[in-house]
């Protein structure tokens, strides 16, 4: 093994990357040969430094300097000061207390990080690095130390339940498709994450691929299969080809493949990518494409453990489940179950979003009230604004109000209350949300991602969406919010997969938490939180109008109307409530009604 | 890959390489699908045709396929395809005035193609780039933080 004396790690993340990433490490490459210090200095590519909205950014150990917002010119620079001189070359110095990952910031002291523990701290492109962190060292102790049913029984004994949303117990799951008749056997990862605003499980195979790797391994030992296929969303680029170089070099160094580690145990993978198509996150609609087929949801039972890919015994985990298992093996399960409430074990990542102050992924253990979620690990509410709501579970979950807020986040408690666990966004609102329209957002969402194979769903989604769409525009009428109660029900019994049953929870949550928001666009044709454009009118203040005619000249519709030095007037009906008087005017004379 | 004909002895040749390097099997359809649509810019029906006898399929049911995926297309697109996220977390940091420019300054609305056949303008789902949203991506390349004046410059890159 080679021995350098410095370390200069670059960060090679999509928003670095979109602003030359590559070019900044050439250069520097480049600069290394021609003053004869590629020996000396090795430089590698991470996932991760600090916070991208500097980049192009570099880290140089053992120092621990961090430089930033670096051009490909800049290292001609930075070679001679820091390589050559042993200066630090401040121009570029960002301290790194004041980085701020935008993504994933260090740890505050709530979070526990163990699916998240080596992301941007290793080379994700390395597999030396992951094993550096005691990667694989979980796979040789199963192999070599354990039966399959001693693996299934320890994750047993864990609690780890899957971590897609569901929460069913993974070691039962396991040993499902352990008993079933049947061979080949396969193993799925299912890396469809598709929720908007939720990018925890991209994060992880960005940039800690191996562990899921491991994951699956030791995966198929316990249930007897030799063939994984990890589906991936074809948004993410990066993240499939990370997954690719990782399977090779695992291949290469016999941790993939025939007779691994020297056993008789055999397990290969393969990377699958979709196409784009939301509901392929649903376990059957997943293996239908991986079929080749439209990824459709198909009625269960049979369930995947019966009959899957192929019709053969499938077990399907999510990228985090799989994540969590090398840990387990490691550290025991009593270490794991230690973290967490009586049913719900471990930890949970999250992508914390919306109005709170530190936006981005958080790991913390589950059993954490939603307050210490959102006012200790998130900072609480941007601007100082008020909390109104928590959405959590992606856009088929339910939004919860401040009542809330010392509910314990476990699958049980989050599902009692109306909403559920889900992949792990978690969208937080201030009191300018409006609630109505926010049900309409994702209702869009979901009619837009509906596959289109079962009525409730198809049809309901739809007509939902109307209704929403006429109560927005002040249209609603007495017997809509009944109207919308009666199909949320009937679409959530009837549908056929999980996006269907979900898809009405964003109106059910609202309508049960904030009815009063709905009765207010319906009756009094009022948005209580002033967002739906036809709910609201702009006025201008008389006595705070100057007459300067600034909002008329700008007003794109001519709907201002007044003498100069002489106070103006909005025509309402004319009016297209664009907003641009109000951002124009020097006196803060025009006022939302 | 512009708009107008493709070839057949183009189609052939794309067709054939990318299920030699696949493989005529139906769990590899979506990937030579992707890697068709990707080389061609779509999936014309002599490609569907073509991958249809290779693999023994229908090819009502690779129409099935093509038309069922966001990302597979059976209509001619641009030389370059922009896809704009369209997702919440993009979409309360500007995205909206981002799409507004797009649309402006290629006189294009969601999914249409431009006459001279450089330009498709496409929605996507999150790309989970929401730490830096408002994001487009054009061709492989991804741009985040995007403000509305920052698109011309942006557009002036390719040809």
């Amino acid at each position: 093994m080679k021995f350098y004396r410095s370390h200069v790690l670059v960060c090679i993340d999509p928003e670095c990357r979109s602003k030359g990433a590559y070019e900044v490490l050439d250069a520097l490459q480049d600069e290394l040969v021609a003053n004869g210090l590629i020996d000396e200095v090795q430089v590698l590519e991470t996932s991760r430094i600090g916070g991208c909205d500097q980049g192009p950014e570099i880290m140089v150990y053992p120092e621990g300097v961090h430089y930033a917002n670096l051009t490909p010119d800049d290292m001609a620079f930075i070679v001679e000061e820091h390589f050559l001189k042993g200066r630090i070359a401040k121009k570029f110095l960002l301290p790194i207390t004041s980085v701020v990952d935008e993504e994933l910031s260090a740890p505050t002291p709530k979070e526990i990080r163990i699916v998240l523990r080596n992301c941007g701290k290793i080379d994700p492109q390395n597999i030396e690095d992951y094993i550096a962190e005691d990667g694989y060292m979980a796979l040789a102790k199963v192999l070599t130390e354990m039966t399959p049913e001693d693996v299934i029984d320890e994750v047993m004994k864990s609690g780890l339940r899957g971590r897609g949303g569901a929460g069913f117990p993974t070691a039962k799951k396991w040993s499902f498709a352990r008993a079933s008749a049947g061979t080949p056997k396969y193993l799925i990862c299912n890396a469809d994450e598709g929720d908007p605003g939720a990018f925890m499980n991209r994060r992880v195979l960005e940039g800690d691929p191996h562990a899921v790797i491991e994951g699956m391994a030791i995966a198929a030992y316990a249930i007897g299969c030799n063939q994984g296929y990890i589906y991936c969303r074809a948004e993410y680029p990066i993240a499939v080809s990370t997954l690719r170089l990782g399977i090779q070099q695992a291949r290469e160094m016999g941790l993939l493949g025939q007779n691994i580690l020297g056993t008789d145990f055999s397990f290969d993978l393969e990377v699958r990518m979709g196409a784009g198509a939301f509901v392929c996150g649903e376990e059957t609609a997943l293996m239908a494409s991986i079929e080749g087929k439209r990824g459709e949801p198909r009625p269960r039972p049979p369930f995947p453990a019966v009959s899957g890919l192929w019709g053969k015994p499938t077990n399907i985990n999510n990228v985090e489940t799989y994540a969590n298992v090398p840990q387990i093996i490691l550290k025991g399960a009593d270490w794991y179950a230690s973290m967490g409430t009586e049913k719900s074990k471990g930890t949970k990542t999250f992508a914390l979003a919306g109005d709170v102050k530190h936006t981005g992924l958080i790991e913390v253990p589950l059993g954490i009230t939603l307050r210490e979620i959102i006012f200790d690990v998130g900072g609480g509410i941007k601007d100082n604004k008020g909390f109104k709501a928590v959405q959590t579970g992606g856009p088929m979950g339910g939004c919860l109000p401040s009542e809330y807020l010392d509910l314990s986040v476990d699958y049980e408690a989050l599902t009692a209350a109306g909403s559920m666990m889900g992949s792990g966004g978690m969208v937080v609102m201030d009191d300018e949300t409006c609630m109505v329209d926010i049900a309409r957002f994702f209702m869009e969402f979901t009619q837009d991602e509906s596959c289109g194979k079962c009525t409730p769903c198809r049809v309901g989604t739809r007509r939902i969406l109307d209704i929403l769409d006429r109560i927005c525009a002040g249209k609603g009428e007495d017997g809509d919010i009944e109207l919308l109660e009666q199909l949320s029900q009937e679409i959530r019994t009837n549908s056929l997969c999980g996006l269907g049953q979900g898809a009405p929870n964003p109106v059910i949550s609202t309508l049960k938490h904030f009815r009063h928001e709905y009765e207010a666009h319906i009756y009094e044709k009022k948005c209580p939180a002033k967002v739906c454009k036809a709910l609201i009118r702009y006025e201008i203040l008389p006595e705070a109008c100057t007459g300067c005619t600034v909002c008329a000249r700008n007003c794109p519709v001519g709907a201002i109307t007044g003498e100069r030095r002489g106070v103006h007037v909005i025509d309402s009906d004319i009016c297209v409530r664009c907003g641009i008087c109000q951002q124009v005017c020097n006196f803060n004379a025009v006022v939302v009604r | 890959m512009t708009i107008g004909s493709i070839d057949n002895q183009k189609i052939t040749e794309v067709v054939d390489r990318v299920i030699a390097h696949h493989g005529a099997t139906m769990d590899e359809l979506i990937p030579i699908l992707n890697d068709v649509n990707k080389e061609l810019g779509y999936l014309p029906g002599e490609a569907l045709k073509q991958i249809s006898k290779h693999l023994h399929v229908p090819r009502s049911q690779l129409f099935a396929v093509s038309s069922f995926y966001q990302m597979l297309s059976t209509k001619p697109r641009g030389r370059h395809v922009i896809q704009f996220c369209e997702s919440a977390p993009c979409h309360v940091v500007g995205g909206r005035e981002v799409w507004k420019t797009l649309r402006e300054e290629l006189k294009l609305e969601a999914n249409e193609t431009s006459p001279d056949g450089k330009w498709t303008l496409a929605t996507t789902s999150c790309l989970g780039l929401c730490s830096v949203g408002p994001v487009i991506i054009i061709d492989d390349d991804v741009y985040g933080n995007l403000t509305p004046d920052q698109i011309p410059g942006i557009l002036a890159r390719y040809s």
